[in-house]
């Protein structure tokens, strides 16, 4: 069992400051994030892409303003918990526990919600037949990847991840790469490799063609493809793999009694509290009129949160509002040395 | 104001007065249509604003950018007329545009 003040769920940008929030006011925290690395959208969905409205930061990219807000919160010593999902939450005296997918307890004062647009996982295959044979002879990720040698793959999507594991597979597999149409979203690199690959008869391409029918009993034998034009094609695989990104989905957070809008949870603008005493949310996540979904909004919405974390996490002491620029103890839990 | 009419997968029709200059997913959102789900608010990075647009209409739309089109990938059955209604900006010249919502957006 952990203990800490505060359990904040998401390591986007909004989590991150306030992680700094709360430690610049004297509490505890830890982050569980669902992905492999710390970021959140700007990691996952944007890291090149450069963003202009950050306060006195005129440009940076996703990465950029991820690397420094981990920067900023260094002092604090904050653990992540990446890969990680929480999928129970329970309150007894005053504390709430915290179960993660990878059962790992959490015993904290409160929570933070930071969660975007929810957890992200992979998109699938918009046919039902797929899940019978998904994590068995279909993937939306590969972790193992010797499975494959010998065999015949079939791998959907045109983006970075399609292409790289089409060349890589492509080695010691027999590769088959179906996309929706003539051009790719894969860097050009890639894309200049698979049709050099191609020639050579080493990746089958199938372009303006998508899935139709997956065909097998306990294990896939054959997938039709269907093209643009409405013909169609059997071809024998013995795995599929489906690269189309990934999508937010909100998840257990659903169960847990707050009031939800739209797939965003409702609070107040005080402190950002939900309607469950001790449970906040912001950013992304979060609704109440006038709402922007902005990074500088998250900021805000964090710094309000921690400090309504306080009183959770030391009920009988009083809270002060100070300056980092002239508050001795909040340089000290900086480490700022003078 | 133009007038949009959104047709859900089960043939639900919802036609909708859309502010000129609004986007076709924000006249959506703020008309409580449903499975158009918008999750990042308009930035064209998410394909989960994805409509079919009526043949009739295809060709009156502003061409879609590559980084639509790169988005599209993503989108839960993605076809020649799909489109990401977040980049579709209403005009008068759109009066009377008609859009098919996927059954689901991922």
């Amino acid at each position: 069992m952990i203990k800490t003040d505060v359990l904040i769920i998401g390591a986007g940008p909004t989590g991150l400051f306030c992680a700094h929030q709360l430690g610049i006011i004297g509490l505890s925290c830890e982050i569980v994030d669902n992905l492999d690395k710390v970021g959140g959208q700007c990691i996952e969905l944007y890291p090149d892409k450069p963003i202009y409205d950050i306060p006195a930061i005129p440009e940076c990219t996703g990465e950029e303003l991820t690397d420094n807000l981990i920067k900023q919160i260094k002092p604090f010593n904050v653990d992540f918990h990446l890969n990680e999902r929480v999928e129970e939450i329970k309150k007894k005296d005053n504390r709430w526990y915290v179960k993660t997918n990878k059962n790992k307890d959490f015993d904290v004062a409160s929570i933070v919600i930071a969660g975007g647009v929810g957890s992200f996982e992979p998109r699938k295959f918009p046919l039902k037949d797929c899940e019978r044979f998904e994590g068995k002879s279909l993937f939306y990720s590969i972790k193992d990847k010797t499975i494959f040698k010998d065999k015949t793959i079939s791998i959907f999507g045109g983006g970075d991840s399609a292409l790289d594991w089409a060349i890589e597979l492509s080695e010691t597999s027999n590769v088959n790469l179906i996309h929706r149409r003539e051009g790719f979203s894969a860097a050009e690199s890639s894309v200049q490799k698979v049709k050099e690959l191609n020639k050579k008869g080493n990746i089958k391409l199938f372009t303006e063609y998508q899935i139709d029918k997956i065909i097998g009993d306990k294990e896939i034998e054959l997938v039709k493809i269907k093209h643009d034009n409405g013909e169609i094609k059997e071809i024998k695989s013995d795995y599929v793999l489906g690269f189309f990104g990934l999508i937010m989905q909100l998840g257990p957070i659903l169960e847990w009694g707050l009031n939800i809008d739209k797939k965003r949870v409702e609070v107040n603008t005080e402190n950002f509290e939900t309607n469950i005493n001790g449970i906040f949310a912001i950013g992304d996540i979060c609704s109440y009129p006038g709402k922007l979904k902005l990074i500088l909004s998250g900021f805000h919405e964090g710094a309000l949160a921690a400090r309504g974390c306080f009183k959770y996490a030391k009920p009988d002491e009083k809270l002060r509002f100070e300056f980092t620029t002239t508050s001795k103890a909040a340089q000290e839990r900086l480490g700022i040395k003078k | 104001m133009p007038k949009i009419t959104y047709i859900s997968h089960d043939k639900k029709t919802n036609t909708v007065e859309v502010q000129n200059g609004l986007t076709v997913m924000e006249g959506a959102i703020q008309n409580d249509i449903p499975d158009i789900d918008a999750d990042c608010g308009g930035g064209m990075s998410c394909a989960t604003c994805h409509v079919y647009v009526h043949e009739n209409w295809l060709d009156k739309l502003p061409q879609k950018e590559d980084g639509e089109e790169d988005m599209l990938d993503m989108a839960f059955e993605p076809k020649k007329n799909s489109r990401l209604s977040c980049q579709i900006i209403v005009s008068d010249e759109l009066d009377g545009l008609i859009v098919n919502t996927p059954s689901k957006q991922g």
